[in-house]
This record gives structure tokens, C-alpha cells and sequence, in this order.
């Protein structure tokens, strides 16, 4: 005689804390057997106040906040921001410095991308792939590091510019890291693309429809996926991204597959427009003889407390390592010629009254960068879709209002539809293509 | 030290230019359209606004996304600005960014509500990701959607009192920290 088996569904938590969560983040899952019957994704871990604290500092202080919000390609973060208020401020860039914003911004791209398939792969069981990529990726943080002085909390853009110049050596340094990234792309590309365990836990697993992540306003690699080629770099041009040329790639079926897909394309593509620009990129300061002129700049300090600043103006102070390439010669083509807008150069601040009082004026509270009043939307094309700021100034040095369009936080709103209907291991593939970054989600 | 603002001036006529050039017209358009529910318009830093009265904020919203001239198909962004600093009234400030992806414009539509009467229409029939957004808006602001089919709070917790984002919720205050709740 058959007995009927008593059945009922059951509650599962995944996460906050959990190994395939990529930060923390809650998904309480309604599971008949394996099968995910309902879901919700509970958010807000990792908030801390990013949009309060921007409304407590000045407009320079809210650089170094911008890092925290997607860690892994911090440098997009700080080019929006500073996008966002030069478009509040109607100031003009240099070309040079554009060009430098633009580079930097795709090896951003190309980091996150990395980060993004190697973690997904290791969770599905492919260890070699993540270290292959993190391996790889390290070359690009060392680049990073040569030119910012930092690998994660970078703050490399100013208000009008940028920090300081590329550090010598810096073309010959991309085409090292760029062969070694093509070669690894290659292995990695041989390791899953047509690896049957990888296919078969992507392929079909995570759809969405191309209508349907339009109305969840979901942007980047993901909407990519579905077949709709909308690309900030491509749609609104900012920048001097009209003047290059890229291709963007989509998909076709909009599932994991695809977007790990599109993913590895778009590194190639970064590539090539850091390729591009490194080529059309206007030339530095060429450095002249500079016997006798370059003194530490303690001395240049002391020099000058003392009155002897004759001459001291037009000397190079050599500085702590951080602020390398922030020198006076490089200034003209980085930083925007604004003087309400840009910080002197150290030189200036060091060997006289006037750039003293200039560095005091953009330094001090109450005083400071402060854009005409009025409201400005800012988006550019972060590694996980749309990153937006919308900047709103009262015309004092705070800004008024700081917010965030984070791009994976829609896609995280959609993510119950993608699991809902599968089977409890496709939530770690499509959770994995998402590339959820806490600091960005939560703000 | 004088600071020159010459510097200034000619950079934003630059900003002023390229304005005109990347002008689409939709803010003026949608003026014409609806004479009765746009209060104001502006195109600031080529970003063309428009602001509503509430009653008529979703027919109007409707109108963007199903008139073929809008096509305004992707809500990009719903926020809020508090007024209490720059002492305007009302008080709140509703913010919408829209996208056409078929026509390549934007459209940032503002509502104007006051403090007393915090309460707007929901979007979420015309978009599903009006449920988060509308959310973060309760969350951090205390504006409430009529309609909203679950509005709760998405990044503080349940037991937090306030509404952080407002400008009279002091920086620096603390609330006692919660633990489990059957410790």
C-alpha cells in the first residue's frame, strides 16, 4: 500500500553571513526540496550613511567616501562624482586630464570584471580561473598604485582634474599588464567557456527578459545580456569617449551564460580603448634639465618661513611619494585653470603668500569649492550599469544633497525573479553574475 | 587675495553652449501638453526639468511613457530632496529621473509636498522598481506612497526611529544597538 509522503515547504536563510554572498546580504528563500518557491532579499548591511556624511563635508571631502562605494572600481566612483559637480560648476576640464580619467577608468573596469568572473567561477568549483584573474588583476593594481599611490582607496580625482600626472613609465607598464591580462583571458577563456560543468550551471539559469529588466531599470552588462545595447560611454557620451572607438558587446538570451559572456568581451574592449587613448592622449611635461632645481620640499617650506622666497616659486619641491606627478610643471594639463575650483599646486602653497592663502581659501570650512546653487544628474557607465550622481547645491561649500544611483541596487530588487522557480545551487551562479557590491548597494 | 571670476564666467557660457545644442525640448513640450499640472520648468545644466502638481502626477507620468514623442520607457531613478536648509517650501522636494532608450533623452520630473502631507501617488504599477526606490524614500525621508504594496524600511532596521536623510535628524545621533530578539 502507498503512503503518502507528507510534504511541506521550509524556510532557508541564506546569507547575511555566507561564503557565496559577496558581502552582506539576506536571502530568505521558501524552498519545496531544492526548488526555491518564493524569495526575498533583505538589503542594508553595509550602510553607512554615504549620503549623509556627503551633506556634512565639503565638496573635496566627499572624494575619498566615493572610493568606499563600489571598492572594486573605485576609480569610476571618484570620475562620476567629480563629473557630476563639474557639470553643477560649468567648469572645463583639460584634455589630458580627460584622457587620464578615461584610462583609468577602464582599468577600473577591467579589475571588476576580473573580480566579478573569477569569484563566480570559484564558486561554481573553478579555483584555477579566480586565481588566474586575482593574479592578473594584481598587475593592474600595481598600475594603479604607481599612479594614484594607493590600491583600493585611491581618491585620484579632484574637482577639475585629477590628482597628479601619469607616472613615467606608465605606457610601457599597460603594455606589459595588458599581455599578461590577454594571456590569462585566453586561459581563462580555455578553462570555462566551453567547459561542460561551467555551461551547464549557467546556460539557462538567472534569465530575464529584456522587458522586464527594463522595468526594473536595470542597466550595464546585465541589461547587455538581454540584447539591449545601451551603454552610457555609447548613449550620452562624456568625456572623450566619442572620440573612441569601442565596441559594445550583448547577448542574446540574457541568462549567466551571456552575461559572463559579455563580461569577458568588455575587458577586450576596455582594453582597447585604454590602447586608444594612451595613443590620442596629448604628451606631458617633458622633463628638462632640472640639476639644482628640484629641493625636498621640508626645505622649501623653511626657505620660505624665513622670507627667502625669492626664486623658490620656480623650483620643484620633492614630496612624499603620494603625491607624485602633483607637480607644478604637470598642473596646467591636469587640473582646470579655475581658481575657485582647483587646489594650487604644492610648489605654490609652499614658496608663497598668495598660493598659501589660495590652498587655505579651497581648504578650509566655510570656505572651499562652492558651485552656483542649482541641481545636476551626472551618469556614467560603472562596471555593474548606470552609476548616477545627482548633485544639488545651496551655493555654500557643502553640497546640499548627495545621491547615488547605485546599479546593482535594481538589479538586487529583480533577483527574486531570477531565482524564484530554480533550484537552490542556481542562486549561487546568478547571485555570483549580479556582482552585488555592499559598499555601493548599501551605501 | 581677488580671485578672478572672469575664469568662471567664460566656462559656464561654454556649459551654456553645449546646452543648446543637446536641447530636446521635452520639458517645454510637456508644458504645452499639460498647461493645467507643470508649475515650472527649467533646463539647468541641459537638464530638462519639469515640475508637477501632485494630483497629476501619474497621468502625466503615463502620458511620458506611452506618448510615442516621450517614450520615456526606463525610470532611472526616484529620490527626494529635503528643503529645510534652504528654507523652501513645501518642504520636500520628489525627484524622478526618467530615460527614453529608443530616443536617447532624459526628463527629471519634480513634485513639490509638504511636510504635513508627506504622502505621494506610488509608482509602482507603471514600473516594478518604484517598490525599492519608494522604499529608500520611506526609509530615509518619511514620505509615504499611497498604494505601495509593502513600504517598509530597506537599509536601517525595523526598530529605528526617524527618518536619517531629513535635515533635522542630527548627524552624529545614536540609537541603542538592538540583538537577537528572542536572546
Amino acid at each position: 500500500m502507498l503512503k503518502k509522503t507528507r510534504t511541506e515547504s521550509m524556510l532557508l536563510n541564506v546569507g547575511p553571513s555566507h561564503p557565496a554572498m559577496h558581502g552582506i546580504v539576506r536571502i530568505v528563500a521558501e524552498m519545496d526540496g531544492e526548488t526555491v518557491v518564493q524569495s526575498e532579499v533583505e538589503i542594508g548591511y553595509l550602510h553607512r550613511a554615504f549620503e549623509k556624511s556627503a551633506e556634512q563635508s565639503g565638496y573635496l571631502q566627499v572624494i575619498p567616501y566615493t572610493d568606499r562605494l563600489n571598492y572594486v572600481s573605485p576609480l569610476i566612483n571618484n570620475v562620476g562624482y567629480c563629473l557630476a559637480v563639474e557639470k553643477l560648476f560649468g567648469l572645463k576640464t583639460t584634455e589630458r586630464s580627460q584622457y587620464i580619467r578615461v584610462i583609468m577608468s577602464e582599468l577600473s573596469r577591467i579589475t571588476d570584471h576580473q573580480t566579478c568572473i573569477g569569484a563566480s567561477a570559484m564558486e561554481l568549483g573553478a579555483f584555477t580561473a579566480f586565481l588566474y584573474l586575482i593574479k592578473a588583476r594584481e598587475t593592474l593594481y600595481r598600475l594603479i598604485e604607481a599612479v594614484t599611490g594607493a590600491r583600493l582607496t585611491i581618491s585620484y580625482t579632484r574637482i577639475g582634474g585629477v590628482k597628479g600626472d601619469l607616472p613615467p613609465g606608465f605606457r610601457e607598464g599597460c603594455r606589459e599588464a595588458f599581455k599578461e591580462i590577454r594571456s590569462v583571458n585566453k586561459e581563462v577563456d580555455a578553462l570555462l567557456t566551453k567547459n561542460r560543468i561551467f555551461v551547464d550551471r549557467m546556460q539557462n539559469t538567472g534569465v530575464i527578459s529584456r522587458e522586464t529588466a527594463l522595468a526594473f531599470g536595470i542597466t550595464g552588462p546585465f541589461l547587455r545580456s538581454t540584447g539591449v545595447d545601451y551603454d552610457v560611454r555609447r548613449a550620452s557620451p562624456y568625456l572623450v569617449y566619442d572620440r573612441l572607438d569601442f565596441d559594445v558587446p550583448v547577448g542574446e538570451h540574457g541568462d549567466n551564460y551571456d552575461r559572463y559572456l559579455c563580461r569577458m568581451e568588455e575587458m577586450e574592449q576596455s582594453i582597447r580603448l585604454v590602447e586608444e587613448a594612451l595613443a590620442q592622449m596629448p604628451e606631458g611635461p617633458v622633463l628638462l634639465n632640472t640639476e639644482g632645481q628640484v629641493i625636498p620640499a621640508e626645505t622649501m617650506v623653511d626657505e620660505a618661513k624665513m622670507g627667502r622666497t625669492e626664486g623658490l616659486g620656480l623650483k620643484t619641491a620633492d614630496f612624499d611619494p603620494t603625491l607624485e606627478g602633483a607637480h607644478k610643471s604637470n598642473y596646467a594639463q591636469i587640473e582646470t585653470s579655475n581658481k575657485r575650483a582647483m587646489l594650487p599646486p604644492k610648489e605654490a602653497t609652499y614658496s608663497s603668500i598668495e598660493g598659501l592663502m589660495h590652498h587655505f581659501k579651497m581648504i578650509m570650512d566655510g570656505h572651499g569649492i562652492r558651485p552656483p546653487q542649482g541641481e545636476a544628474y551626472f551618469p556614467v557607465e560603472g562596471a555593474n550599469g548606470e552609476l548616477g550622481f545627482y548633485v544639488v547645491s545651496d551655493g555654500t561649500g557643502q553640497p546640499y544633497r548627495v545621491r547615488v544611483r547605485p546599479p546593482c541596487f535594481m538589479i538586487m530588487a529583480a533577483l527574486p525573479l531570477l531565482i524564484n522557480g530554480g533550484t537552490m545551487a542556481d542562486i549561487v551562479p546568478t547571485f555570483g553574475s549580479v556582482n552585488m557590491i555592499g559598499g555601493e548597494l548599501d551605501r | 587675495m581677488a580671485i578672478s571670476i572672469r575664469n568662471l564666467s567664460t566656462t559656464l557660457m561654454h556649459s551654456r553652449k553645449m546646452t543648446m545644442e543637446q536641447k530636446s525640448g521635452l520639458h517645454i513640450k510637456l508644458q504645452q501638453e499639460f498647461p493645467g499640472a507643470v508649475l515650472s520648468v527649467h533646463d539647468q545644466h541641459g537638464d530638462e526639468t519639469v515640475t508637477t502638481k501632485r494630483e497629476n502626477l501619474l497621468e502625466v507620468i503615463r502620458h511620458l511613457k506611452e506618448d510615442p514623442a516621450f517614450d520615456l520607457n526606463v525610470l532611472i531613478d526616484i529620490t527626494a530632496v529635503d528643503g529645510l536648509g534652504m528654507k523652501t517650501k513645501p518642504r520636500f522636494e520628489m525627484v524622478y529621473h526618467f530615460y527614453s532608450l529608443a530616443k536617447k533623452h532624459r526628463l527629471r520630473v519634480k513634485v513639490k509636498i509638504d511636510e504635513k502631507d508627506a504622502v505621494m501617488p506610488t509608482l509602482t504599477s507603471l514600473w516594478p522598481i518604484a517598490d525599492w526606490l519608494e522604499r529608500e524614500v520611506w526609509d530615509m525621508f518619511g514620505i509615504c506612497f499611497e498604494g505601495h504594496p509593502d513600504l517598509k524600511r530597506i537599509l536601517m532596521y525595523e526598530e529605528f526611529t526617524g527618518h536619517p536623510l531629513r535635515k533635522d535628524y542630527p548627524y552624529s545621533k545614536r540609537q541603542p544597538l538592538i540583538g537577537p530578539k528572542h536572546a
